[in-house]
């Protein structure tokens, strides 16, 4: 399968690998997939106390499609709110990287993620 | 480094590249100037030529597997050939039976014609293999029934090489009466094959797996004691009856050279062949968590299938564009299960994920292997650093464990 110029850049270049401490306070993790479907995306979000994403990170295991919807979402959520995180969508990230129909679930995996990390960051904050 | 040609081909169980001696001969086949006539011509000099040139093709097919060339029926390739065999056998001896004998790891052609025969009304055994690829002979033995009619088990699998015992299955099934089918698209020219000793009926063959033209294949139908057939392609009346439709000289001379090339070759080659293999196993088997897919003993010399744990198939395949294997992985066919002949020998779908198959072949050199090597070590080092499942190896977390979140 041909792959998109994006997706190889991202797969080539993954942008914020990495792995924050999952115990802090101000961070968020979600880790979404399963091995044995083939893809398991782990995303971490740091947060600041007036709810900016400072920092996102990934590592993920899955085709090259579900590694570059995963480098992409941590390039995008930098900087922005939670509730912003949250509006990014599956169809936005399959369009930016140009996705064929048969990897759309990677992208939708990515959105999964980010809900994750929200989700288990706003838990703690409760908790 | 020397001037290495990429991508460098390790697919030669998917296909060979047609051997330039093969390509000259068919050439021969094709033009007025050459052997173009129809072999069923009995008229004239032009339909004579061509089915002299079809016989002694016929005849290198047979020298290879020590049969009688009256046994070797021109089919359009294995899948064709496992076809004719399989329903064919079905259809002409219903009245004996309706129970046939096969296994989880054959290879679509006949799973997928056993599937079709289940719509008929058949009754077909699915036999699982050891974790090692094999076929245990007393399950096989207890599968037997005395409605079967037909087992069909593959000589060398396709994603693993295992060689399966098929002069023993051979001997089971004569003693209980049971006509014998072989898949032999991967052996024929890897692994001796005496038909004379061998008690098998019925074998499929293909030419494209042994540097000949695809398109073109055989099937084997012993005459004593004598095997019938239900035609499954109605016509002329071509190859006895069994299989119909003019024959195409130019392919058939194709594979009848690559056949005689076998004969003469395989031994030195499968020699080479297989230190190649050794050399690249050797270069992979220290590395973490790598597994070998399939019993290293009972193994065609060209084939290495590997899981690199913790790294899935397809980006894998992406970061080493330069070389042409094939992965395990679902996401690189049209399905989404990962490959069904690993799942059959047990192994998790995560290492059946990150499988990869080598095939080495006439064409391989050994400074290709050691640029694979180096590339595949390289990839895996940096899929792992993106991988979570790695991290949580290295931590000691047990990923049986994980309550996965499923999608
Ligand atoms: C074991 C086996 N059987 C059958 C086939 C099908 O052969 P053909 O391509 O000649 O139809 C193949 C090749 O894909 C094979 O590997
Ligand atoms: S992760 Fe399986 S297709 Fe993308």
């Amino acid at each position: 399968m041909a792959y998109s110029e994006k997706v190889m850049d991202h797969y080539e270049n993954p942008r914020n690998v990495g792995t924050l401490d999952k115990d802090a306070a101000n961070v968020g993790t979600g880790m979404v997939g399963a091995p044995a479907c083939g893809d398991v995306m782990r995303l971490q979000i740091q947060v600041s106390d007036d709810g900016i994403i400072e920092n996102a990170v990934f590592k993920t295991y899955g085709c090259g499609s579900a590694i570059a919807s995963s480098s992409l979402v941590t390039e995008w959520m930098k900087g922005k709110t939670l509730e912003e995180a949250k509006k990014i969508k599956n169809l936005d990230i399959a369009e930016e990287l140009a996705l064929p129909p048969v990897k759309v679930h990677c992208s939708v995996l990515a959105e999964d993620a980010i809900s994750a990390a929200v989700e288990d960051y706003l838990k703690k904050r409760a908790g | 480094m020397s001037n290495l040609k990429l991508p460098i081909y390790f697919d030669y169980s998917a296909t060979t590249p047609v051997d330039e001696r093969v390509a000259e001969a068919m050439i021969k086949c094709m033009t007025f100037d050459g052997n173009f006539g129809n072999p069923a011509s009995r008229s004239h000099a032009f339909g004579w030529n061509s089915e002299e040139a079809v016989e002694e093709a016929r005849g290198h097919v047979a020298a290879l597997i020590n049969a009688d060339p009256r046994e070797i029926v021109w089919t359009s390739g294995a899948t064709e050939s496992n076809n004719l065999a399989i329903k064919g056998v079905a259809h002409f001896y219903k009245k004996n039976g309706k129970h046939i004998i096969t296994s989880k790891t054959e290879h679509k052609a006949v799973l997928d014609t056993c599937r079709q025969l289940e719509r008929e009304g058949y009754d077909v055994t699915y036999l699982d293999p050891e974790p090692n690829g094999l076929i245990d002979l007393k399950k096989l033995a207890d599968a037997m029934r005395d409605d079967t009619i037909l087992v069909s088990i593959m000589h060398v699998n396709n994603e693993i090489g295992v060689i399966q015992d098929i002069a023993a299955i051979g001997e089971m099934c004569r003693e209980r009466k049971i006509i014998f089918h072989v898949d032999a698209a991967q052996s024929a020219g890897k692994v001796d094959i005496d038909l004379e000793k061998m008690k098998v009926d019925l074998m499929s063959f293909s030419a494209h797996k042994i540097y000949g033209p695809k398109g073109i294949g055989a099937l084997y139908v012993r005459r004593k004691p004598r095997i019938r057939l239900e035609a499954q392609m109605h016509g002329g009346g071509h190859e006895r009856g069994m299989r119909s439709g003019t024959l195409a000289t130019h392919q058939i001379v194709g594979m009848g050279e690559a056949f005689r090339i076998a004969k003469q070759e395989m031994h030195a080659e499968n020699d080479r062949i297989m230190k190649l293999r050794n050399r690249l196993w050797n270069g992979f088997k220290d590395m973490e968590e790598v597994y070998l897919n399939g019993d290293f003993e009972h193994r065609v010399a060209g084939n290495l299938n590997v899981s690199f744990n913790f790294v899935e198939g397809e980006s894998l395949i992406m970061a080493l564009k330069d070389i042409a294997v094939s992965s395990g992985s679902a996401c690189t066919s049209s399905s989404l299960e990962p490959s069904y002949v690993l799942r059959a020998l047990g192994r998790s779908d995560e290492l059946a994920h990150s499988s990869l198959r080598f095939t080495i072949g006439r064409y391989t050199k050994e400074e290709e292997i050691d640029y694979t090597i180096n590339l595949v070590k390289q990839a895996v080092s940096k899929l792992r650093d993106l991988s979570p499942l790695w991290d949580m190896f290295k931590e000691g977390v047990d990923l049986n464990s994980v309550e996965w979140a499923a999608h």
